[in-house]
């Protein structure tokens, strides 16, 4: 079946291309309905990690493992990459496919140094202090909350990268900025789900 | 296409372009009052300047403020056309707030 996407192709971007076409407002509503399911998801997280932060089975304690430094860098690096995606969707808005490629590419690159350090910080707490998964109820909400969020932002990056790959020769339509504009709304969302990660399990943990 | 239609539609673009410039001004003044906010947080708890009551209220708040630029600025429900998607958001925040008292009063009360 043949389409004709030449309607798709405006000689400039009405003001938000993202939801110029009826795809793109589906499209719209559709993530931030997943939004509001992912926040009951993560406040039961969140709830089962309060419930059991203390419950640490003579293992080792919040304030005991994390260190500030690294939390810190990783949350400048994924509140920066947060401002990269406003960047890359001002240029989407602007027609301008390339420069919205650059920015979207800076944005992966932030998450993968997040993931990196998230990593890092996992297999420190492991082979340094023996604090796992099994070790305690709390290490279990605590890779469970932590991790899952962790897993959300690789699932954004691998999300990232396919959408680049794919419309790499394409430009920018109506048909795929949409596309873009989503993913940009779930990334602002990862990085609001660490806000509260790090205020709660960093931060609060070090009080006590 | 004439001339004048011409000339319509590059105003037309130039103010939407100066529209969203404004909206990127006001997006990166957002983020500097994010990195101030952040910065602050972490402070409080690093160098232990605020007495231990206030701490826990205050890093809440701080947070608080910080989701607010996020989901006002950086995804734009302050926009119109937003209402539907502020109250799935909101319909989300309050079955979380449900389950998070759920679970700290049985376990804390």
């Amino acid at each position: 079946m043949s389409h004709d996407h030449s309607n798709l192709f405006p000689e400039v971007m009405p003001a938000e291309p993202e939801k110029a076409t009826l795809e793109g407002k589906n499209k719209f509503f559709g993530l931030w309905f997943f939004l509001g399911g992912e926040t009951v998801l993560f406040g039961s997280l969140f709830g089962t990690y309060l419930a059991l932060k203390n419950s640490t089975a003579g293992g080792p304690s919040s304030d005991e493992i994390f260190g500030l430094g690294l939390v810190f860098l990783m949350t400048m690096l994924l509140l920066t990459s947060s401002l990269t995606s406003v960047y890359a969707m001002y240029h989407m808005r602007n027609n301008d496919y390339k420069k919205m490629v650059l920015w979207l590419g800076i944005t992966g690159l932030l998450g993968i140094g997040f993931l990196a350090c998230e990593v890092y910080e996992f297999a420190h707490y492991i082979t340094e202090y023996g604090f796992s998964f099994q070790s305690s109820a709390f290490g279990s909400a605590f890779f469970a909350l932590v991790g899952f969020h962790g897993g959300h932002v690789l699932f954004g990056v691998c999300w990232l990268i396919t959408l680049l790959i794919r419309n790499a020769k394409r430009g920018l339509n109506l048909y795929n900025a949409p596309k873009f504009n989503t993913f940009s709304l779930y990334w602002h969302f990862i990085d609001v789900v660490w806000v509260f990660i790090f205020t709660v399990v960093y931060l609060m943990g070090k009080v006590g | 296409m004439t001339n004048e239609t011409n000339t319509n539609l590059s105003r037309a673009e130039e103010f939407k372009r100066t529209k969203s410039k404004e909206e990127m001004q006001r997006q990166l003044i957002s983020f500097g009052l994010m990195i101030v906010l952040t910065v602050v947080a972490f402070a409080i708890v690093a160098t232990d300047a605020v007495d231990r009551v206030y701490v826990l209220p205050i890093l809440f708040v701080l947070a608080i403020v910080q989701a607010g630029f996020q989901f006002y600025y950086f995804m734009h429900l302050k926009d119109k056309g937003h209402a539907m998607p502020a109250t799935l958001i909101y319909g989300g925040v309050w079955a979380a707030f449900l389950t998070l008292a759920g679970l700290i009063v049985i376990s804390w009360w």
